[in-house]
């Protein structure tokens, strides 16, 4: 017995000993995820003069990457919609910084590409794909506006006669780092689209780079981590997920391995499946009405950077008193006005609005009328309605608007703001100089004047999802004025305008009734009884 | 004053039971409706789910009791005597007029009590019941055809359900002062606490109701 009890513990001791040698084996812990490590290739180790020389290398072993590239959004900035609609960056118009045409060497300093500068840009060119600006793992890699995507390998004046030198970048060091995207790869553009930090989506700016727990459950940091690409599970370099195609109401089970996956994987159920609530399942009952952003992302712009909701390009253009273009700052020291753009409305900490959303985004053209009314020119529309069976309650965020248009022709306005020439609007201030560089250069009939429409856009919210903890109860919509106060087509318990007004009425009524009855009654029995003594 | 053992210990029990259940369930209920707010929605939402099933067991227990005890007997509507207790309680009662019924263990109830707890058992009760399960299992109901065929939406449930609550809250008044029109305004009260009701042993009106309860 006790040499059986000896034995044991002699081999227990011997496996701990080995389970602790393992762990501090030096080989295991420097298992690299990846098969190659880019230093050793002979193709990257010179010095690169240009980004296409780069790109050119990649593609001597990564033989199909611009191929691929080539057939995404992300290069075409086009996307034709199933309504037929000519959509993507490339031609929508929206009331940011309004559109990309003729101002491309701007704009597209965030284009995966090189040197797309007008509308002569090779689609077809393989080594002007950009493969660095989604790779990069240095944080050094730098595509100034106004170079239309280039990089700069030598020190440069920019823009010309400025006195501002731009430092180069070792493209050679960027190009042997190359890795798996990132919420830094990802986020160098799309945390700053519209024009900067936050402007656009609100659901998306740089405090999602390292965010908390409580800015952002899944990409948390020190937690679960995920990289943008963890959800937008990208194969042959083809990103699901893009707001042009949403899937407003995914009513498919978690994805498994082994079935094939066919829907859009950026979803909440295509991890956590269709009733993902284990401890309140009435929560579930919810699913099918309610997105789970709705519930999950209580408020966006969370992280400590503004966002724009409001954009007024009618009073841009003012002078100081030094002549100088005019900037004021709010209290927190946000810009809230440039001469070059106007009146902004910032927010953080934003509720969002709410609507039925059921996929399909019909927008507001170039060429589409708009006429200036009391109510706002719709830049895009999301379309669904209660009980259509694949309409959800959606969080989304208004960015309402003031922005040129052609009273005349009844269009809205390319305008040409950046460039170093006398037709920018933001070289010269001059609306009807910039408004007609700008229709130029799409081909659209300018009358000669501008005057100002008001314009709404809606974007989905569906980025920054807070931890369970921190979801909305049921008082934010169970109740009047909640949250959802707005959206129609629903009976919300709780929500006194879905009350049946003749019900509560008479209910109440007949209570009353029965009360006063009964203390009537009461009191001429008291009273008889006193008589009585 | 003679006393007679007329409520039995279940029955008790169940009764006071039911009481506080409902009057809880009122209260939870009309916060959740949007009447007010007391211990918010939630909480409310909860509390009354979980009052709900305590209810719906609580019933089933007395429905096995009223059939197994032959009590369900006492709620036989009887035409007998209406007139004669509706004359009490609107005319007698304020000239110390004797009540015209007799509660005896065979016949408890006089023959409003009978017409008044029959409605709530046949009418009011399964109103609530069957509107409350359909509102707490709204979802299951949507998924089959029942609810497409029924043209049932989740407000026309709410509806019915909320014009039970004020069926259940007008009666709730009513019986609550009733309950003070006993021989003292306590009488009822302690009766249906301690079982026992004191009766004046030579009432004349006592032949009458030994007829009707049978």
């Amino acid at each position: 017995m006790r040499t059986g009890i000896f034995i044991a513990a002699v081999m227990a001791s011997m496996l701990l000993v080995s389970a602790v040698h393992a762990a501090s084996d030096p080989a295991s812990e420097k298992l690299l995820k990846s098969t190659s490590d880019h230093t050793k290739f002979k193709a990257l180790q010179q010095e690169f003069n240009s980004g296409p020389e780069v790109t050119k290398a990649c593609l001597s072993c990564h033989t199909e990457a611009a191929k691929q590239i080539h057939r995404t959004q992300h290069w075409k900035w086009e996307y034709t919609s199933p309504e037929g609609q000519l959509l993507g960056k490339k031609n929508v118009i929206n009331n940011f910084c309004t559109s990309v045409a003729s101002n491309e060497a701007a704009c597209n300093s965030c284009h995966v590409g090189y040197g797309w500068i007008d509308d002569k840009f090779d689609f077809t060119s393989e080594v002007n794909v950009d493969c660095l600006v989604c790779h990069d793992t240095t944080g050094n890699y730098r595509k100034p506006a106004g170079l239309a995507g280039h990089v700069v390998t030598k020190a440069m004046e920019f823009p010309p006669g400025s006195g501002k030198i731009v430092n180069p970048i070792n493209l050679k060091k960027i190009a042997q780092a190359v890795a798996k995207t990132s919420r830094d790869t990802c986020g160098a553009c799309h945390f700053f689209g519209g024009g900067g930090d936050g402007v656009k989506h609100g659901d998306m700016d740089s405090s999602l780079a390292a965010p908390d727990k409580a800015l952002d459950v899944h990409m948390d940091a020190t937690g679960l981590n995920f990289a943008c690409a963890t959800c937008h599970m990208t194969e042959g370099h083809q990103v699901p997920g893009s707001r042009y195609a949403p899937t407003a109401q995914d009513k498919g089970d978690a994805h498994v391995r082994g079935k094939e996956r066919k829907t859009n994987p950026t979803t909440c159920q295509s991890c956590h499946g269709q009733g993902p609530h284990k401890k309140n399942a009435k929560l579930n009952d919810h699913t099918d009405k309610v997105a789970c952003q709705t519930c999950h992302i209580p408020s966006y712009a969370r992280g400590g950077v503004a966002t724009k909701l409001g954009w007024d390009w009618s009073t841009a253009g003012q002078m100081g008193p030094d002549g100088k273009p005019l900037t004021r700052k709010d209290a927190k020291g946000n810009v809230i006005y440039t001469a070059a753009k106007g009146d902004f409305v910032l927010g953080e900490h934003v509720v969002p609005e709410y609507l039925w959303f059921n996929g399909k985004v019909r927008y507001t053209l170039q060429r589409d009328p708009v006429e200036k009314s009391n109510y706002p020119t719709r830049i895009n529309r999301f379309e669904g309605r209660a009980g259509d069976g694949k309409s959800l309650i959606w969080p989304v965020k208004i960015m309402r608007g003031k922005q040129a248009y052609d009273p005349v022709n009844k269009t809205l306005a390319v305008l040409h703001m950046a460039g170093n020439d006398d037709t920018a609007f933001w070289t010269n201030f001059n609306w009807e100089r910039a408004v007609a560089a700008g229709m130029a250069s799409v081909g659209t009939p300018f009358s000669g004047k501008v005057d100002f429409v008001t314009t709404e856009s809606t974007w989905p919210i569906t980025h920054m999802v807070a931890p369970a903890k921190d979801a909305l109860r049921c008082n934010a919509c169970h109740s009047s004025n909640g949250r959802l106060e707005r959206v129609r087509g629903i009976y919300i318990p709780g929500r006194v305008s879905d009350h049946a007004i003749w019900l509560d009425t008479a209910g109440w009524a007949i209570a009353v009734l029965t009360l006063l009855g009964t203390l009537g009654h009461g009191i001429g029995r008291f009273i008889a009884s006193k008589r009585k003594k | 004053m003679a006393r007679i053992y007329i409520f039995k210990r279940f029955e008790r029990f169940w009764h006071w039971a039911q009481a506080a259940l409902i009057m809880f369930m009122l209260a939870t209920g009309f916060e959740i409706h949007g009447s007010y707010a007391l211990i918010g929605w939630e909480k409310a939402a909860d509390l009354h789910t979980t009052a709900a099933w305590t209810l719906i067991g609580l019933w089933l227990f007395a429905i096995f009791w009223h059939f197994t005890t032959g009590e369900w007997k006492q709620y036989i509507p009887t035409s007998k005597n209406v007139v004669a207790v509706m004359n009490y309680y609107s005319v007698g009662i304020f000239s110390g007029a004797p009540h015209p019924f007799r509660a005896t263990q065979m016949s408890k109830h006089n023959p409003l009590q009978r017409l008044a707890y029959l409605m709530v058992k046949l009418f009011i009760n399964p109103l609530i019941w069957v509107s409350g399960l359909a509102y707490l299992y709204y979802n299951e109901l949507a998924a089959t055809k029942i609810a497409a065929i029924a043209g049932l939406q989740l407000g026309t449930i709410a509806l019915v359900h909320t014009a039970a609550a004020f069926m259940m809250l007008a009666f709730l008044i009513g019986h609550l002062y009733l309950a003070t029109t006993g021989h003292t305004p306590l009488a009822h009260i302690k009766a249906m606490i301690t079982g026992w009701e004191a009766v004046e042993a030579d009432q004349p009106a006592a032949s009458l109701v030994n007829e009707s309860g049978r």
